[in-house]
């Protein structure tokens, strides 16, 4: 069974929903990458999605977008983020992964030398932003066969007939984007999420977390009552790039915000 | 996965792209789900409408009375004399209301913009003759208007920008990435994913998701078509050959595409090439890149071996982009065009020469397709022909020329 399965399996039994914050590796310097994703995890994180930098973010906000140029502006590679999952794999070999970023890297190293590489890392899934399913037909079978998880996105215009065929596609879990927007966008209705969890309910079976626009601790436990997880990533990237000469600050203020997450989502 | 070239033979008959927007392995729509309902909205509505009569007869009336159409076929009798081999023929886009071929585009797809009901559009632009075009049809039919543009353009293209905002449209500054085109490509995609309902956005070239390359590529068709007829008229026969600039390639893809099943007339893209195709200096993806994945379609782009984007370089803010309409990626690989570069020098002489020899002064872009054009003729016959697609003139462009000549004007 996949590591991203055994852990909603195991939050299912405790009564409580995933907390999975993006970070975007190198960002700000290569070396912060892993002590950061460690520091998730004690702070009460279940999964990390970790971005791999991107020249051209297109679905992204100006926060993430930043995170990228930080991290490119000292050469973070895809090969760079492999290396950082295989190290944070050396201490924890039970908090789930998920490679998320475009396309362009990953086809640049090549499809069947990325899943290799992947593996031997200890990712568990991905998601390229990129990548709808009717895109990604041969991608598709090569990162399912190596047992990687392939984590799709569905928007609120996400037609019913095509929430039914990406929840046939996906594996690990779905990522509901809950507002029409870009990463790091400000207002999340949560009435209107619940109405269109309900609509994705209806076709998928796989656990669904919910990102875009959760920034603090009040919107995370509506949103975790709702749904299987909660997905944060700008509210965090910001404190990065507040702190992007003092990782440690980086590191207390990341935290802080995932710990009150935690605390609000199991109240 | 390797992904599969395409095959060597090939039926230039079939219509491309397929239904999912695939030009053999280019093309298709790589995109965030945030964007497909919006995308499928538009590939529906343009279905309908590439059929509907009403709707092609406003826009064959728009070319006609509002842009000027058709664009004369001119034989610069002087250029060819001074190349003392084949006969050189101008497209003349230059032309056109607001001055390049951009308009044939942006008309469709306001009228796209229309019938969709959508009140406001959106467009990126780099030289700024799309988006000056954008601006046009948005005063012409009453649409709100606003324009992405990377910071490093709108300090070397000012005069467009003031003309952008005399039409009444927004210029807004991107300051992202490179600041260049590709920026203001990101930019105007995040803008359309947050007003996807009320916001149509009218990509300026030949590509991105699906359907914009086949759409973008429909309504500059014109270009061909008027061509083909224009030389039966006038030559009594095709030409041997046609070149055209390529950035995006629209201007391009709009002479080419009615050519593509003409198989005796030999299609030359002339890309950027900056300071020399030794370095990476240049905008020539289709000589020195590699297939790779960007804006919504698979196509050959300038990236580095870790596949993310590398900044371009050209004399010319038009050209000045790493990706390229999938269309092209296709024919270069099936090798019914050859695509060449000019440099930024080559370019400049091409500049000059038409001015001096013909009185036309045509845009840097277009430069490109003349200075490659002028290299041609010489290896040719004086009985043969080549078209030259004239897609812009240099107005905008004679600061930069005045720069580089060290001239202050």
């Amino acid at each position: 069974m996949s590591r991203i399965k055994t852990t909603f399996e195991a939050l299912k039994a405790q009564g409580k929903k995933a907390l999975i914050p993006y970070i975007t590796g190198g960002d700000p310097l290569k070396e912060a990458t892993v002590p950061m994703m460690h520091a998730l995890v004690d702070a009460g994180s279940d999964i990390i999605e970790l971005g791999v930098p991107f020249s051209d973010p297109m679905a992204d906000g100006p926060t993430i977008q930043l995170a990228c140029e930080r991290a490119l502006e000292h050469g973070t590679s895809l090969r760079d983020v492999l290396a950082m999952v295989k190290e944070f794999r050396t201490t924890n070999t039970e908090t789930p992964v998920v490679l998320m970023g475009y396309l362009n890297p990953v086809e640049a190293m090549g499809y069947q030398t990325f899943v290799d590489r992947a593996v031997e890392a200890g990712v568990d899934g991905v998601l390229m932003v990129d990548l709808p399913p009717e895109e990604a037909c041969d991608v598709d079978s090569i990162f399912k066969d190596a047992g990687l998880d392939v984590v799709y996105l569905i928007a609120p215009t996400t037609t019913d007939k095509r929430i039914e065929s990406i929840g046939k596609s996906g594996s690990g879990y779905v990522y509901y984007v809950s507002l029409k927007g870009v990463t790091g966008s400000k207002a999340l209705d949560v009435d209107d999420v619940a109405r269109n969890l309900e609509r994705i309910r209806a076709h998928v079976t796989i656990p669904v977390g919910v990102g875009f626009g959760i920034q603090d601790g009040a919107t995370a436990a509506k949103v975790a009552a709702i749904s299987d997880g909660v997905i944060v990533g700008s509210a965090l990237v910001n404190r990065i790039a507040a702190n992007a000469t003092n990782p440690k600050q980086a590191q207390a203020e990341v935290s802080d915000i995932i710990r009150s997450m935690r605390t609000a989502m199991d109240a | 996965m390797s992904i599969k070239t395409t095959e060597t033979e090939t039926d230039f008959n079939v219509e491309l792209p397929d239904e999912r927007g695939h030009f053999g392995i280019f093309g298709g729509r790589f995109v965030s789900e945030t964007l497909t309902a919006a995308l499928d909205e538009l590939q529906e509505t343009y279905e309908k409408l590439r059929e509907d009569p009403e709707f092609q007869a406003q826009f064959d009336s728009d070319l006609a009375h509002y842009v000027g159409r058709p664009s004369p076929l001119y034989l610069a009798e002087r250029l060819t004399e001074d190349c003392g081999g084949a006969q050189i023929y101008l497209k003349r886009e230059d032309l056109n209301h607001t001055g390049a071929h951009k308009i044939n585009n942006t008309i469709g797809q306001a009228l796209l913009a229309k019938f969709m009901g959508k009140k406001k559009i959106i467009a990126e632009t780099g030289a700024g003759q799309h988006g000056v075009a954008s601006a046009t049809v948005a005063a012409r039919f009453g649409l709100e208007c606003k324009v992405f543009m990377g910071s490093t353009d709108i300090e070397r293209q000012k005069l467009n920008v003031y003309r952008m905002k005399l039409l009444g449209a927004e210029v807004v500054s991107v300051e992202s990435g490179t600041k260049t085109l590709k920026d203001a490509m990101n930019e105007a995609m995040r803008h359309w994913v947050t007003h996807v309902d009320d916001t149509f956005y009218i990509i300026g070239t030949a590509a991105g998701p699906h359907p914009y390359p086949m759409l973008v590529r429909d309504f500059q068709s014109v270009i061909g078509r008027e061509t083909i007829r224009q030389c039966d008229a006038q030559i009594g026969r095709q030409p041997d050959a046609v070149v055209a600039c390529v950035g995006g390639g629209s201007n391009a893809i709009g002479m080419f595409h009615p050519y593509i099943k003409h198989t005796d007339v030999a299609m030359y893209g002339v890309e950027a090439g900056g300071l020399g195709l030794h370095g990476d200096d240049h905008a020539a993806p289709l000589s020195k890149g590699k297939p790779g994945v960007l804006h919504g379609n698979r196509t050959y782009l300038m990236e580095d071996e870790n596949g993310q984007i590398m900044g371009t370089h050209s004399i010319s803010a038009g050209l000045d982009y790493p990706g390229v309409g999938p269309e092209h990626s296709w024919l270069k690989d099936v090798k019914r065009a050859q695509y060449v570069a000019a440099t930024d020098d080559e370019a400049m002489d091409a500049f000059h020469k038409l001015t001096r020899l013909e009185g036309i002064m045509p845009a840097l872009e277009s430069s490109h397709a003349v200075a490659y054009a002028m290299k041609l003729a010489a290896t040719m016959d004086k009985d043969q022909v080549i078209v030259v697609n004239l897609s812009g003139r240099g107005d905008k462009d004679i600061h930069t020329v005045a720069q580089l000549d060290g001239v202050t004007a």
